[in-house]
């Protein structure tokens, strides 16, 4: 197998909880617990889980917005981890982001032309200004905004327009790889649709990578090539759109996929209703941390904690219901 | 028009429908009346503030030139006359005219307002900026910011006057020191909402330095609300310095300034009120004026607003 562009292995993120008087930690939140996957060039992983699994603080760990407690992130195979500021500065072009508020996402003091300028400045992407100008013009008309947008502040535009700006400045370093953290959640959904294509497009024409963190599991399957479920700073289960969409294996997908609304009323449910809430990240449970809300769990779930392996090639999942050949006694 | 524009750049519309008439803007554009005439109607309140302030600051600067006397010069033959033709605000207990020493009065004032803004909102920016960006610093400097803040500012500002000997310069300097916390704690509070802004994370993200960040993302969001606290900060450093003047502890008694013009005319109040009333309606009408402005300020510097100015 080729190498993959980017890999993450066994992230860890650990927040100090509270700080006292003159600063000291007391408790703290393990936001990600230990996530390992991969995504390979031009291709989209989705990361799907409910608010406070730790998919977005999986996002911000890759793009290195905070240092990381323990675990590897790679670009083709390089350490970016455990670089200096200094060092990963130039590396940083090959992985940009995209967020949720298109509103709080663009500096309201800057105009389009010194938004989109920053990062083809920042990494030397322009010889001179009018190539400046050019490239500028160029990423205008590559997100469909109108054409006179350069000259424009933010607050001129829509939401969808302040999104179209955000994704041109992620494609304004001509990145590799695009996190988008929840890019189309805020949008409504007739806007939410052109971003999505306009997402699917650029993949295609730029040969872009995707990492698209999400709770919406319908523009999920509308748009992945591969998803991987978080719980409570876990992955739970990974693997190709078709498998995890058509034959989820861990109890807490198939309840996510439930969950998911059915645009017919008569169709015939058999919905999984999860109980009680997400425990706290704080003190998370021992062993695996979704058997307090597991309708099959077994005793061995409250001590062991389960690891993520293959089910079915490329298809893992971290369930004890799994790991022997066949238990038998627990329907699928 | 905007149809036209928000298709991809190779399809115009004026391919497709070349019979297309050009048809008119359907908003015709609103005719905003210009000028100083335009500006009193937009914002009332700011150039209510601005012409005060201007009186106020020609008056300060000019002070010779509008029918004053020396303001210090004593006349003990002519003392405690009411307002008159000659003396329009009257004279005080040693025959002062009141006039002058109210209109000379304005430049301590002015001056000690202003300077005390200025230098007030550097350091504060500077400590506050420091302290949102240097985790390591934040919790000693804004205890010791706290420490200072629970004095009250004139009782700070009154030990610190009397640590020291009269004059103007020490009068701005102990306002300073006393405003300091307030313009710290606020500049420190913008800076830790701004560097959470997913926009920071972009920028971060798309590689720019961190002096980089601050000047260009933090810095500029930050003018705003700084601004329009100097303002108020101006006027509450004037109030300060005439309570400092009135009690002794402040400008020294041969400057005229209003907080001492009203010392003297203290004893008299209850039968020779205009001595107090003159300064008193300046120092009140001068600080309502900053304020006035500092409220105009907070919307014209919003560029959401920014058409409107």
């Amino acid at each position: 197998m080729t190498q993959p562009l980017l890999e993450v292995r066994n992230l860890k993120k650990h927040f100090p909880l509270r700080t006292t008087f003159f600063g000291g930690a007391q408790g703290v939140v393990h936001a990600v617990d230990g996530v390992s996957f991969s995504i390979a060039k031009g291709e989209t992983l989705a990361l799907v889980g409910e608010s406070g699994c730790g998919k977005s603080t999986v996002g911000r760990a890759i793009l290195r917005l905070f240092d990381i407690t323990s675990g590897e992130v790679l670009i083709e195979g390089r350490r970016i981890d455990d670089l200096t500021a200094g060092q990963l500065r130039p590396l940083r072009r090959r992985v940009q982001v995209v967020f949720q508020d298109p509103f709080s996402s663009l500096n309201p003091r800057m105009r389009v032309r010194d938004i989109l300028a920053e990062p083809i400045r920042n990494f030397g992407l322009a010889a001179s200004d009018a190539e400046l100008d050019k490239k500028i013009a160029d990423l205008i008309e590559i997100v469909r905004l109108p054409g006179d947008s350069a000259g424009r502040w933010p607050h001129e535009f829509s939401g969808g327009q302040r999104q179209r700006i955000g994704i041109a400045r992620a494609l304004a370093a001509a990145p590799d790889l695009i996190i988008c953290d929840e890019a189309v959640s805020a949008l409504d959904v007739s806007v939410k649709a052109q971003i999505v294509n306009l997402l699917q497009d650029l993949q295609r024409q730029l040969g872009l990578a995707l990492l698209f963190i999400s709770h919406d599991l319908a523009i999920v399957e509308h748009m992945t090539h591969r998803v991987a479920v978080m719980y409570l700073g876990r992955i739970v289960e990974m693997g190709p759109k078709q498998a995890i969409f058509a034959t989820p294996r861990h109890p807490y997908t198939k309840a996510l996929l439930s969950a998911v609304p059915v645009p017919d009323p008569e169709a015939p449910r058999n919905r999984t209703i999860l109980k009680g809430d997400v425990p706290s990240p704080i003190n998370p449970p021992p062993g695996c941390h979704f058997h307090t809300r597991c309708p099959v769990a077994m005793a061995r779930c409250r001590i062991e904690t389960p690891v993520l392996r293959d089910h079915e090639p490329d298809h893992s999942v971290a369930c004890h219901l799994y790991d022997a050949p066949t238990v038998g006694s627990v329907d699928g | 028009m905007t149809i036209t524009a928000s298709l991809p750049a190779a399809i115009t519309a004026r391919d497709h429908y070349a019979a297309a008439p050009d048809l008119p803007d359907i908003h015709l554009p609103v005719r905003v009346r210009g000028g100083v005439a335009g500006f009193v109607f937009r914002q009332p309140t700011v150039a209510l503030g601005l012409f005060i302030l201007a009186i106020m600051l020609v008056l300060a600067v000019f002070a010779p030139w509008f029918g004053t006397l020396d303001p210090t010069a004593l006349a003990p033959a002519k003392r405690t006359r009411p307002p008159s033709m000659d003396f329009w605000f009257g004279t005080d207990a040693f025959g002062r005219d009141v006039y002058s020493r109210v209109i000379y009065g304005a430049r301590v004032s002015l001056v000690v307002g202003f300077a005390v803004a200025f230098f007030a909102s550097a350091i504060g920016l500077l400590i506050g900026l420091v302290s949102g960006y240097v985790r390591a610093f934040d919790s000693t400097i804004m205890r010791a910011m706290d420490g200072l803040m629970s004095i009250p500012p004139i009782l700070l500002a009154v030990a610190l006057m009397a640590l020291t000997r009269a004059s103007v310069q020490n009068v701005i300097l102990a306002i300073t020191i006393a405003e300091i916390p307030r313009v710290s704690r606020l500049v420190r509070g913008v800076v830790l909402s701004l560097r959470e802004q997913p926009y920071v994370d972009a920028a971060i993200a798309a590689g720019t330095t961190t002096p980089m960040i601050i000047k260009r993302h933090i810095l500029p969001n930050t003018l705003a609300p700084l601004t329009v606290q100097a303002t108020y900060i101006c006027g509450s450093a004037m109030i300060v310095e005439s309570i400092l003047s009135f009690i002794g502890a402040g400008t020294p008694p041969m400057i005229p300034s209003w907080g001492n013009i009203m010392a003297d005319g203290r004893a008299l109040w209850q039968v020779k009120p205009y001595i107090i009333f003159f300064p008193a309606v300046f120092l009140s009408l001068t600080v309502l004026a900053v304020n006035l402005l500092g409220d105009g300020l907070r919307d014209a510097l919003d560029p959401r607003m920014a058409k409107r100015l």
